[in-house]
């Protein structure tokens, strides 16, 4: 790690929409680059689809860096929000995880979230309808990109609507790089715990026909199966999860469709290329953040590469979904692309993303609901001059003006 | 055909039931993928090397 020129990380990006260069330069490199994070720690960096694939899919590897000698993503003192301790937290990510996915995967399964579909849609029109009536240009990103998600989410979870503001604030808060202070951070996770405490109690006491409910009678079956503070923290995770990460793509969907006009408007003339167009916006994720985490705990060798015992990973999901050797002419959005849906844009292996097909469900619904509804759907200003988030993990624009 | 499905791996995402609906369902109690057809008809061949192809924990076995 000595003797080269390490590069800062998370890469600049001077065009939103445009992947930065470092990761075809990675890639093309070597298998592991050395990068400095925000903290001055120096961790390495994953870029190819087989590389990634495999490490992600390795049992042995997590993304807890509350090791000794982890690489700390934050400026908090505490390292940020992978290096803090949290008991129920760490075992649900080692030892336990396997047991707990087992326990929560049922209230995920594809015919409980396709069941929400007609609801989302109707949120979804809502929404629309409340946007096209105050008038262009709109703000994409506050108008309609956050609130939807957060709406299914609530509903879902069997959360008050009204509560919908607060733990946007406190997912937020948890979410940050280098924006908030470790005081902020420490009173946000507080106030969210509290919050999910009370709403797991208010289920336990009146169970509906909610996800938490149904959550809340595993962990009350007197078995020990799901731990009151595995329920917590699950709670907090899904309302993180499901809110920020379902938001910055939307709002990156609508850009990169809309960026090249002709794709969307490919779109509008064949709607059923709906889904091919959201897995190719979920593949081309420009804003590829970190990336995520793995502490490797024992000597190995990534494509050939020896890497010690103790070396923080990243594994950029969005630098490998661009890999040329998986997806060819991998720069192209091409809603077509029959491989597409093997992106890693939700991970991969023992960790897939467990709200991937909520995910899926909520963007194909935006998607064709706004080529039916708003065909002259247009951005307002140069494509060069969107922004992107800086400060929290999960990456997105600043905002994002659309006219119609 | 004839498939295998490797519950240790699979990660109850679902996408093999979404790709070829015929031959895989999730288990109620724990989202695990099952089979439904082991053997399945030569129509659905394409659509089960889709799911395995899919498959985000490589779960999914196919012996030709
Ligand atoms: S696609 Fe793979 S991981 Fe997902 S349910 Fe089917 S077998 Fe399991």
């Amino acid at each position: 790690m000595t003797g080269e020129n390490v590069l800062d990380y998370p890469f600049d990006q001077p065009k939103a929409l445009e992947a930065p260069r470092e990761w075809a330069e990675a890639r093309a490199t070597c298998p592991v680059t050395h990068v400095r994070m925000p903290s001055g720690d120096v961790a390495g960096l994953v870029t190819g689809y087989d590389e990634a694939r495999a490490l992600l899919s390795d049992p042995r590897f997590n993304r807890r860096l509350d090791h000794e000698g982890a690489a700390r993503t934050s400026t908090t003192e505490d390292g940020g929000m992978f290096n803090r301790e949290n008991k129920a937290l760490s075992q649900m990510m080692s030892e336990g995880h396997r047991r707990y996915r087992r326990l929560i995967s049922p209230a995920f399964t594809v015919k409980k979230m396709e069941a929400w579909r007609p609801r989302i849609q109707q949120m979804t029109d809502e929404l629309l309808d409340a946007m096209l009536a105050k008038g262009a240009p709109a703000e994409l990103r506050a108008e309609f990109a956050l609130p939807l998600p957060v709406r299914v989410i609530c509903a879902l979870l069997g959360a008050s609507a009204e509560d919908q503001g607060r733990f946007a604030h406190w997912s937020d808060v948890l979410m940050t790089t280098t924006k908030y202070t470790q005081a902020e951070v420490d009173e946000a996770r507080r106030e969210f715990e509290a919050y999910a405490s009370d709403l797991v109690e208010e289920k336990r006491a009146n169970p509906r026909e909610d996800l938490l409910s149904e959550l809340t009678q595993i962990s009350d079956s007197e078995d020990g199966r799901l731990s009151h503070a595995e329920l917590i923290s699950t709670v907090v995770g899904i309302l993180v999860a499901g809110h920020e990460t379902t938001s910055n793509q939307i709002v990156k969907m609508t850009a990169l469709l809309l960026e090249d006009r002709q794709l969307y408007e490919a779109v509008i003339a064949d709607p059923s290329l709906v889904p091919g167009a959201v897995e190719e916006a979920l593949r081309l994720d420009p804003v590829g953040g970190l990336g995520i985490p793995r502490f490797i705990s024992e000597d190995i060798e990534v494509g050939g590469e020896p890497v010690p015992a103790g070396t923080t990973l990243f594994v950029n999901l969005s630098a490998a979904d661009r890999d040329e050797r998986k997806f060819p002419d991998a720069d192209r959005f091409d809603p077509c692309r029959p491989n597409a849906q093997q992106h890693l844009a939700f991970s991969a292996g023992p960790r897939f993303c467990i709200g991937q097909t909520l995910a899926r469900v909520e963007l194909q619904v935006v998607l064709d609901t706004f080529v039916r509804r708003l065909p002259e759907l247009r951005l307002r200003d140069d494509p060069d001059a969107l922004r992107i988030r800086t400060g929290v993990v999960a990456t997105g624009l600043e905002e994002l003006w659309v006219t119609w | 055909m004839k498939i295998t499905i490797d519950e240790e791996l699979c990660c109850a995402s679902g996408l093999c039931t979404v790709k070829a609906g015929e031959v895989f369902d999730q288990r109620d109690e724990d989202g695990i993928a099952v089979l439904l057809a082991e053997a399945p008809a030569a129509e659905h061949h394409d659509a089960v090397r889709e799911a395995a192809a899919v498959c985000p924990a490589a779960a999914i076995h196919i012996m030709e």
